[in-house]
């Protein structure tokens, strides 16, 4: 697993998501409660890569993300729709190295107009 | 061979179709191999939306035969092919093209056919007839050529046919031979008020005319010549003067007709030959044609159940109750409708403003509704036709049935709660009181499952409100709250949490969510709550605590588009701008290759903003003026107006002025929702204040004060709520108006709803703003005057710290924007590509 860093641990706000580049590929981190979260920044529903702007929270326990665009809600830990079981995006390992974060692309990758 | 017997259809209209598919849910087809002949060349669909069809609903629509229902194993249909023989005594039918079927039992759902008054030239080319498909496209080919039509027939079909006429565009004219319409069905008040309501709509309305010849036409196709010695004339000629049945196969056949035609039938359906069941128009029980497609309905029930040996107790008869719309006006007849049972008391509601007309008969003695005549307003139907069918007791004074209903009383009519579990709810489909209970208690909580699991409300429709009072009423007795909580983690409505946070002085989501909600929020109560916080406190959005509540749009102050890109709007108070403004608009749209567009409240909008770019564009616009617009924001968006007195030959006060005061006053305010305002000049209202939540029009003795109007998807002309105000008047009822909306309305509720929805309407909320009823009066306009204080331009103040700017880029750890932001040229200007565009830019 290839780990690559994105930022300082403290530029990571709670509950306000980030976009990162790493290689080609957009991912989203997200902090909650001091865990950090890393999934795809690009929703398959609006096909705009726009993940790390939606709104924090939880449903029925479950931490999620909304999207900005039509409001489906994905897991930040499985990242299923809570929605539509047939669609989900992909998580990605994630943590703080020497006070930067790092975040590895996990398999798999969902396809992704980068 | 198979060993199951021979079950023979004679007919595919509704009533023959339904009977299919009562056999084949009570498990008929293990027992009979089942043929079906339609006469028509489509199967059944359904006749009683026939006029929809000249107002674009498709054949295929109409259809009542899902796709590949008479392709399943043990049922064929068999179309355009009429039966022309039934031998009894070989117990087999013979149709026109030769097909020779026999049969155990046979079932005649022939239906019935448009009587035609033997006039003399009655069957001259363009007088037609309206019952099938066919017809109407004989109509529709007819009015072709037509400039003027005539139904001969005011009844219910007759009525249905002239908006057929009319929706065709021809000028249209009803022909009724009894002194008034509907004769059957609703009684003389209830006929001059529909007769009224009809002719408003362009359709002539002639009572009391025997037609007596019909001849060359006078500059038209034909002439109507009528006893009195008037004519008519007209182009095209429509029959729908009745229905008789269609018994001449039972009549060559032996069965027992009656004296005035119908097959005679038993409880069972049964006709004088055991072996031959009859159902539907055609059939004739207790000497009576049920001319109406339920209690068709229910005889093809009683047919399944006889033919399956099932116990059951047959056809009783039906309730002839109906309810329709005719040419957009509700009319509805209960029972006995014309208080014909003897020492039958009356009661009238005659209101010629609304155009409503309603009558109640009841017996004698009080103790039972009989009847009722509704038109122009049916909402009672449903109520008093249970009280008519349960023997439900009206109350004391039976008048309060039909009467108005002020403000703030109780609703009256029956509760669900009164009536028996075997009260027949929905006529259609047969649905009782008590199916729909036990569905409720097995899970149905809503409106979709319930119509699906019962069927009840999917036929006419006529029991929908009935329905949901039922479902409303099961939900509270199994305890299931009728929630008004805005989300999971908050058990309260938006105007609990506004007097919450008012009252308990609460500055923070977090302080919010200890107090009074669990988990950790979501993108309802954040966002609901920022807003309310913002209303209440007016603090800077994204001041770090508030910041995570905010949709994208208000935390990036600009509103996202559908490729993550998004638009800004500066704010332009009172559509007035001058040309360096513009000019500015014009070269930043230029330097970041914006697409432009002037927006529906005098503003421009400028898209395709990266989010990496939106500090340096407002910076620009900052610079040289601007301020932002809260297009993003459930805040007030535009102050319309027109340009007033200032230039116009007509306008009486300054409009432009007025919008601009009014603009800068309440510009940023957080709401429930939007809000939109405009000021008009003058009463020729070029600035359309009557579409806006706050509208102003300006008088020669003031401003006239309009409220709670709509445009969009629901339009909703304001009401008038305060006439000649003075400037200061004005801005002070305005005040207390918006803050009051503040503080009652549900999330996302436009004014429009909030105050339809308000207990006691505009009456109500005209005592709490101009007679202050409350005594609120001083505390709302002391509440919108802090807010005004604290007002600041978010973007400014965004601008001014460099904190807040860095969370405008798209990614942390590059200044690289979103590759998958395309844009292709359109017209001269952006805008988003497609996906393929994408791909082959991509290649390029």
């Amino acid at each position: 697993m290839e780990w690559a860093t994105v930022c300082s641990a403290g530029e990571v706000t709670e509950l306000l998501g980030i976009g990162a580049l790493i290689f080609d590929h957009q991912v989203a981190v997200f902090k909650v409660d001091g865990e950090l979260y890393a999934i795809d920044n690009f929703d398959p529903f609006s096909q705009a890569n726009v993940l790390s702007r939606g709104i924090v929270g939880d449903l029925k326990g479950e931490l999620v993300v909304a999207s900005p665009i039509y409001k489906q809600h994905f897991s930040l830990k499985a990242g299923t729709c809570l929605e539509d079981g047939t669609v989900s995006i992909a998580v990605h390992p994630v943590r703080v190295q020497d006070g930067m974060v790092q975040v590895a692309l996990g398999s798999p990758v969902s396809q992704q107009a980068a | 061979m198979s060993n199951k017997e021979s079950l023979v259809v004679v007919g595919n209209g509704m009533v023959g179709h339904r009977f299919i598919e009562q056999l084949i849910q009570a498990g008929g087809l293990d027992r009979y191999q089942v043929t079906v002949f339609g006469e028509e060349s489509r199967p059944a669909y359904d006749r009683v939306q026939l006029s929809s069809w000249f107002t674009g609903t498709s054949a295929e629509e109409l259809s009542m035969v899902p796709e590949g229902f008479y392709e399943q194993d043990g049922v064929e249909l068999i179309l355009s092919d009429k039966v022309c023989t039934v031998d009894r005594e070989l117990c087999e039918v013979l149709s026109e093209s030769g097909r020779k079927v026999s049969y155990n039992k046979l079932v005649l759902a022939t239906g019935s056919y448009p009587f035609v008054p033997p006039v003399p030239g009655h069957d001259r080319d363009g007088c037609l007839v309206y019952r099938t498909i066919d017809d109407l496209e004989a109509i529709a080919e007819t009015a072709r050529n037509s400039k003027v039509g005539a139904v001969v027939g005011g009844g219910l079909l007759g009525l249905e046919a002239a908006k057929a006429l009319k929706d065709l565009g021809l000028e249209t004219h009803v022909v009724e031979f009894a002194p008034r319409l509907m004769a059957v069905q609703v009684d003389e008040g209830g006929g001059q008020m529909l007769r009224r309501k009809i002719e408003n709509l362009g359709v002539k309305i002639h009572t009391s005319k025997n037609t007596q010849n019909i001849v060359d036409g006078d500059g038209t196709v034909h002439q109507m010549q009528f006893a009195d010695g008037e004519v008519l004339n007209t182009d095209l000629v429509l029959f729908s003067a009745g229905i008789r049945p269609r018994d001449e196969l039972a009549r060559e056949c032996g069965l027992e007709l009656g004296e005035r035609g119908g097959i005679v039938i038993n409880d069972h359906c049964q006709t004088s030959d055991t072996n031959v069941y009859s159902i539907g128009e055609c059939a004739l029980w207790s000497g009576r044609i049920f001319g109406l497609v339920a209690p068709g309905y229910q005889m093809g029930q009683a047919a399944v159940d006889h033919l399956l040996d099932v116990e059951s107790t047959g056809f009783t008869g039906a309730d002839m109750s109906t309810k329709l719309k005719l040419m957009g006006v509700d009319v509805a007849s209960v029972g006995d409708a014309q208080a014909r049972t003897p020492g039958a008391l009356s009661y009238r509601l005659i209101d010629e403003e609304k155009e409503v007309y309603k009558s109640l008969v009841v017996s004698g003695d009080k103790k039972k509704v009989l009847g009722a005549v509704l038109v122009g307003d049916a909402e009672e139907y449903g109520s008093l036709l249970q009280m008519a069918l349960n023997d439900i007791k009206p109350p004391q004074n039976p008048a309060e049935l039909i009467l108005p209903q002020g403000s703030g009383e109780a609703p009256k009519g029956l509760g669900v709660a009164a009536l028996p579990t075997t009260a027949q709810i929905c006529s259609c489909f047969n649905v009782t009181k008590g199916d729909l209970t036990g569905a409720v208690a097995g899970g149905c909580q809503d409106m979709t499952s319930l119509k699906s699991e019962t069927s009840a409300s999917t036929g006419c429709g006529g029991c929908t409100a009935l329905v949901k009072q039922v479902l409303d009423h099961e939900l509270e007795q199994l305890g299931v709250e009728v929630k008004k909580d805005i989300c999971e983690h908050f058990p309260y409505s938006r105007q609990d949490l506004y007097h919450l946070v008012r009252v308990g002085e609460i500055k923070s989501f977090h302080e919010m969510l200890e107090k009074y909600g669990k988990g950790k929020g979501c993108d309802i109560c954040k966002p609901t709550i920022g807003s309310i916080l913002a209303s209440c406190w007016n603090e800077y959005v994204l001041k770090t605590e508030h910041a995570p509540l905010q949709d994208t749009n208000d935390y990036f102050l600009a509103n996202m588009q559908k490729d993550g890109t998004y638009s800004v709007v500066p704010r332009v108070p009172g559509g007035e701008i001058t040309p360096e403004k513009l000019i500015v608009i014009g070269e930043v749209a230029r330097d970041y290759e914006l697409y432009t567009k002037i927006t529906g409240g005098q503003r421009i909008d400028l898209f395709g903003v990266r989010v990496n770019d939106l500090p340096a564009v407002w910076k620009r616009l900052v610079d040289a003026g601007f301020e932002t617009g809260h297009a993003y924001g459930k805040s007030l968006r535009t102050v319309k107006s027109c340009v007033g007195q200032t230039w116009c030959r007509y306008g009486v006060l300054d409009s432009a002025g007025m919008a601009i005061r009014v603009e800068q006053r309440y510009r940023g305010l957080r709401a429930p929702h939007k809000v939109k305002m405009a000021v008009s000049g003058c009463t020729r209202e070029c600035a359309e204040a009557q579409s806006k939540d706050v509208g102003i029009i300006a008088t020669e003795k003031g401003w006239n004060l309009y409220v709670c109007g709509n445009g969009g998807m629901k339009p909703r002309h304001a009401d008038l709520f305060a006439t000649e105000l003075s400037d200061e008047q004005l801005i002070k009822t305005i005040d207390r108006f918006m803050m009051f909306y503040l503080r009652t309305a549900g999330r996302l509720q436009r004014t429009s709803v909030w105050m339809e929805n308000l207990e006691g309407g505009l009456d109500y909320l005209k005592e709490v703003i101009l007679e202050d009823s409350l005594g609120l009066g001083a505390q709302l306009e002391a509440e919108m005057a802090a807010n005004v204080d604290a007002y600041q331009c978010e973007w400014k103040t965004t601008l001014e710290d460099p904190e807040k700017l860095k969370r405008f880029r798209h990614f942390v750890n590059t200044d690289e924007g979103d590759s998958n932001v395309v844009f292709v040229k359109e017209r001269s200007q952006i805008r988003p590509a497609s996906q393929e565009e994408k791909i082959i830019a991509k290649s390029a």
